[in-house]
């Protein structure tokens, strides 16, 4: 596919060699792709620890692209394809080009919310393009979520039959397989979300006494004493919620190879566990008083226990960690909450607990101009703590909600904004230039385009290829 | 009868019946819009006074049509009489901050027809880059577009859209925005633009057209001779907003003018002095024309017929401005609150919405002289990768 990325777009690629015609100048016949451990990684997945290093040497007549792992070589792909550039006569030049890269980030995630609208395969698919492109290599898949559920669960097909907006707007394990293969292939890991115990009403819509039998899922809300007949997060007091968690995460466990299943625990609505005569009885005889966040605890604990039984590590959002849930030392707490995010940081790492930073780039919140230039500007870095404390930041995510995004309006509204995201996640920490970035950026989105992602422009202008 | 199906008698046709067509004419301000359908068991009737007012209830009708779960098309009976509050529904594109193919244009035509919007008002050129291919002036575009074989509309494109646009009864508005808004232009009309100084000297760049030269007007004439044939609409978009006087007032030539007519050191009666001549040479090809806010702010005299855009969202609230405009007698359109190329988050639609044309101080006469609104689409983050979702 990188051939077709570098020649595809020529209108006078012509079949098979040119000859010179004399020019006598150097030429490029080959690029060599040399992946030197024993164990290369091509059968395998991608995993936070994968070396994506590369070295590059181009020079006439074959140049030399080494890794260590199959993964350093498609980030090197990728920039050996950014060099070749076609001038005005249709010729594809390099330059002469010696290049030492690595990330300076290994968690480089792009949130994808397939829940709030369904978004077609094609569109997802595109998108790991886009993220190749950028030296993504973390596709969070917050897959369901209170409004629809699409995944289709192969022990609970109920919950996708109630839960998706409809059986078209499902993914089978078939499109699951699919999407998790193509990520591969590009060197991208696909970590999935399974929110709860909040952000759960979609969930309600198949595990529930009407369609089952079995208890509902959901915890039942009380108007004084009679129940109102809605719902709130799932019910943590009953065996028969810890046994489907079980079944579940048994089926999610295998179904995604990674080495990480998102938890979510965020936005936990107390109102209805509070009205609920059940839940008050059970938090009385647990000793919580009426601290209901031990109760969110109590459940989220017993989630982890359950997902690392399957050997998964976990991330979660921030809020497991404020709530001061007993965490294993591997999991990785994810912070979204813009308010002194640095102090989030800074608490999160101090405790000993990885973070990825999510909290300034959260892409759905669209604003008029050149937004790209704020979140080119984060220092990831910026918050107090130790050189120790630092190095517990591994990454960042750019999120984009789907409140207000679907297969219309998704890949404009992320690129190329989400590029300045992957550039100040993969480069130096000393390349802020934003004039530099500016001339790279917008050159950067006509080759988007070329390759047949429809980002959107950076300001006034135009590609030699405008997108059709 | 026990055998009828439970949905009444099918409907196979609908009749159209228009009393004066002009199917062959163009839409214009005037044109009537109104239509009535009548939706009855076995009788399905839109009658308009015009072929314009035709397509809106055609329109209408087209989304009375539901479909039930058995896949069975079925329509309510309905009685309706419909017709527009304004008759200048707008929608601008800019087609100079960024190139937008002739395709992003029909499908914008296309889902201006479903929403009943009947002007197109097309900001075809501008500072970044001048895409029309004139025939008067070809190195306009050569010089000016940002690729003079790939970014241009040529005589046929126009045409092209013109025509599709009437078919769904869209009046076709160009505008030549001048005289700021003109750096594209001076790559192919050498000494059109002003020469800015730095002291004594030249400085090497360019400001708004300049006017005190009567190659200026030559220029204008001939160009503005073509724009008049190439479009039919009665009316044409002269523009005439942000002139920003710095290099005027850089160029002694243009201070001694100003001195000569007794302008003093107001810029503004320099600017009004070059649209009152393009106003008249305009009024003299029997076109009538549309201009932004600054002319009628700035004291230039306008005819009578002149439409006053009102654009500016900070300055002054526009709601005065909309009843200064229509005091003074002048008939006036609504974009300010409409500028959909300002986004954020959320519904902004709703703001949109709850805008209310009409919504300030002043009598009946002054009312009516509000011919309606335009939804602008400003081009510098726009292209056609998000047109269509910016927009709707």
């Amino acid at each position: 596919r990188y051939y077709e990325y570098m020649f595809g777009q020529s209108r006078r690629r012509k079949r098979g060699r040119r000859p010179l015609g004399g020019r006598g100048e150097p030429e490029l016949s080959q690029l060599q792709v040399v992946i030197e451990s024993r164990e290369p990684g091509c059968q395998s997945y991608p995993h936070l620890t994968s070396s994506e290093a590369y070295h590059l040497t181009v020079t006439e007549p074959v140049a030399m692209l080494k890794a260590d792992e199959v993964w350093g070589a498609l980030r090197g792909l990728e920039t050996f394809s950014q060099l070749v550039h076609e001038d005005d006569y249709g010729s594809f030049l390099v330059n002469e080009s010696e290049i030492d890269d690595f990330p300076r980030f290994a968690h480089r995630g792009i949130l994808l919310d397939t829940s709030r609208h369904y978004l077609p395969l094609k569109s997802i698919l595109t998108n790991l393009d886009a993220m190749a492109f950028n030296k993504f290599n973390v596709l969070h898949w917050h897959i369901v979520d209170d409004q629809s559920f699409p995944y289709q669960s192969i022990y609970f097909p109920e919950l996708s039959d109630k839960g998706a907006y409809s059986y078209n707007h499902i993914y089978t394990p078939a499109d699951v397989h699919l999407v998790i293969e193509y990520a591969r292939l590009r060197g991208i890991r696909v970590v999935p979300e399974f929110d709860t115990p909040g952000h759960t009403q979609s969930w309600g819509k198949g595990m529930s006494k009407k369609v089952n039998s079995q208890k509902d899922l959901l915890t039942p809300c009380y108007s004084g004493e009679q129940p109102s007949g809605s719902f709130g997060p799932v019910n943590p007091i009953l065996n028969t919620t810890y046994d489907f968690m079980t079944k579940f995460f048994k089926e999610i466990s295998s179904v995604f190879p990674d080495a990480y299943i998102h938890l979510g625990g965020d936005e936990v609505n107390f109102s209805c566990w509070k009205s609920n005569p059940e839940v008050k009885k059970f938090m009385k005889k647990q000793g919580f008083g009426i601290d209901y966040a031990k109760l969110e605890s109590y459940y989220i604990q017993k989630i982890l226990d359950i997902v690392s039984s399957y050997n998964k590590g976990y991330m979660v959002w921030q809020e497991v960690f404020d709530n001061k849930v007993q965490l294993k030392p591997d999991t990785v707490v994810q912070v979204w909450m813009e308010n002194s995010y640095a102090n989030e940081l800074s608490s999160v790492t101090g405790a000993g607990f990885t973070a990825i930073l999510a909290a300034p780039w959260y892409l759905d919140y669209i604003s008029y101009g050149q937004d790209w230039k704020k979140y080119y500007s984060v220092e990831p870095l910026d918050f107090p703590g130790s050189e120790k404390q630092k190095k517990l930041l591994i990454g960042g995510e750019a999120c984009l909600w789907g409140e207000f995004v679907d297969a219309t309006n998704l890949t404009p509204r992320l690129w190329p904004r989400a590029s300045a995201v992957g550039e100040r996640l993969w480069s130096s920490r000393n390349v802020t230039s934003l004039q530099d970035a500016y001339k790279r950026l917008t050159n950067h989105r006509c080759r988007m385009l070329r390759r047949g992602v429809a980002a959107e422009p950076v300001f006034v202008g135009y590609c030699a290829h405008e997108a059709r | 009868a026990e055998n009828e199906p439970p949905w009444g008698i099918p409907c196979t046709q609908l009749l159209v019946f228009v009393a004066t067509p002009g199917c062959n004419g163009f839409p214009s301000l005037n044109s009537k819009e109104s239509y009535k359908l009548s939706v009855l068991e076995g009788s399905l009737l839109l009658s308009a006074d015009a072929v314009w007012g035709a397509l809106r209830g055609l329109e209408t009708f087209s989304q009375l049509v539901g479909r039930d779960e058995n896949g069975t098309y079925y329509i309510n009976k309905t009685e309706i009489v419909d017709f527009p509050r304004f008759p200048h529904r707008g929608l601008l594109l800019d087609t100079s901050r960024h190139y937008l193919p002739l395709r992003a244009i029909m499908e914008t035509l296309d889902v201006m027809a479903y929403n009943k919007f009947n002007v197109f008002h097309w900001h075809i050129v501008d500072d970044p880059s001048f895409p029309y291919e004139s025939l008067t002036f070809p190195e306009l575009s050569k010089q000016g577009a940002f690729n003079a074989m790939t970014h241009v509309y040529t005589a046929s494109d126009v045409q092209t859209v013109i025509e599709y646009a009437r078919l769904r009864g869209i009046r076709v508005i160009a505008e030549f925005d001048t005289p700021g808004h003109t750096l594209s232009w001076g790559p192919g009309a050498p000494g059109l633009l002003t020469p800015c100084y730095l002291g004594k000297d030249p400085s090497g760049t360019y400001g708004p057209i300049n006017p005190i030269l009567n190659s200026t007007y030559q220029f204008v004439t001939s160009l503005f001779q073509e724009v008049s044939t190439v479009f039919p609409d009665f009316f044409l978009h002269l523009g005439g907003d942000e002139v920003d006087f710095t290099c005027w007032k850089s160029n002694p030539k243009i201070r001694a003018f100003m001195k000569e007519m007794g302008f003093g050191e107001d810029y503004k009666k320099l600017e009004s002095f070059y649209i009152q001549r393009l106003m008249d040479i305009i009024s003299s090809l029997g076109k009538g024309y549309i201009v932004w806010q600054e002319v009628f702010d700035n004291g230039a005299k306008v005819r009578p017929d002149t439409i006053i855009h009102v654009w500016k969202e900070n300055s002054t609230p526009y709601m005065e401005e909309m009843a200064h405009v229509t005091k003074a007698g002048y008939r006036a359109l609504l974009s300010a609150p409409w500028y959909l190329n300002r986004i954020s988050y959320g519904q902004d639609w709703m703001a949109a919405y709850q805008v209310e044309p009409l919504k300030f101080e002043g009598s009946p006469e002054q009312k009516d002289r509000v011919i309606g609104g335009e939804a602008c689409m400003w081009g510098e983050y726009v292209d056609i990768t998000n047109l269509t979702p910016r927009l709707w």
